[in-house]
């Protein structure tokens, strides 16, 4: 069965996606968008509302695992081997963060992923990210 | 050691301070099932999320009273490496300054499981101290 991003995140019951309430943005061959919205459980300071750095990973992590099943084509076992994120700017306090990330390179092993996040201008964004993939369901 | 006070992102991870280790804040983050990832695995996300409150509570217990660690240092980078699949059961963090320089702190922090010889996951953070500057 074709791997559909949408229909991973509606399906599912459980698990830190939905925790975090990421919804499903769009998707292609080889990338994927999902949305964070605001929450003020999620901020790493009361006062100021701005959102911590930690569910910005988790977003990021997550659009780009889906962006690794979109270039696979199928959901299959995959863990995450590195992220790094740098934190461009602070989201804006009350804005949902949409995460995009595409995978760019598929070997047998590794998958290699980039991607963004921002909170309303693509050009304007919040995060950049870099991260490989595990591909555990493979013979290699 | 100073009491650390937790962010709160670190309630909604369930994240309590479970004692001390080499001068730094130990931190829990108890299993839950809001924090699988692909079934029977943790999800990095949380798994990260919790490095990094490890490495702002480290710095957090090195800050004099009165000052807060959320006003004064603001993430730039976070670098995670993930040694093994996070099992689905309580993680153990704990993270060690490294340096705290005029302008940026750099923080390296370690995850595991049952047994702390056996990370399973580590990351390396710098934070800006102050506002960054084109803010």
């Amino acid at each position: 069965m074709v791997f559909d991003p949408a229909q991973y995140l509606t399906n599912s019951r459980g698990g830190h996606a939905v925790a975090l309430g990421l919804r499903y943005v769009a998707h292609g061959e080889d990338w994927c968008e999902l949305a964070l919205a605001y929450d003020r459980r999620l901020v790493s300071d009361a006062t100021s509302g701005i959102l911590a750095s930690g569910p910005i990973v988790s977003l990021m992590d997550s659009t780009a695992g889906c962006a690794v099943w979109c270039r696979r084509g199928v959901y299959l076992n995959q863990a995450t081997l590195d992220l790094r994120v740098d934190y461009l700017r602070p989201a804006r306090p009350g804005k949902a963060v949409i995460g995009r990330a595409e995978c760019y390179r598929l070997t047998r092993r590794i998958a290699f992923v980039r991607g963004v996040a921002h909170d309303g201008d693509p050009a304007h964004p919040v995060a950049h990210l870099a991260g490989t993939y595990m591909l555990l369901d493979t013979d290699a | 050691m100073r009491e650390v006070a937790l962010l709160p992102y670190a309630d909604f991870l369930g994240i309590t301070v479970a004692g001390e280790r080499d001068g730094a804040p130990l931190l829990l983050m108890p299993f839950s099932e809001g924090l699988v990832g692909f079934p029977g695995r943790l999800h990095g996300g949380a798994v990260s999320g919790l490095l990094e409150i490890a490495a702002i509570a480290a710095i957090d217990a090195t800050l004099e009273e009165g000052e807060d660690p959320r006003a004064m240092f603001k993430p730039i980078t976070v670098t995670v490496d993930f040694m093994r699949p996070g099992a689905l059961a309580d993680v153990y963090a704990c993270g060690h300054v490294v340096r705290v320089g005029g302008r940026v702190a750099n923080v390296a922090v370690s995850a595991w499981q049952d047994d702390p010889t056996r990370m399973i996951a580590a990351a390396r953070m710098n934070l800006a101290i102050g506002a960054l500057a084109d803010e």
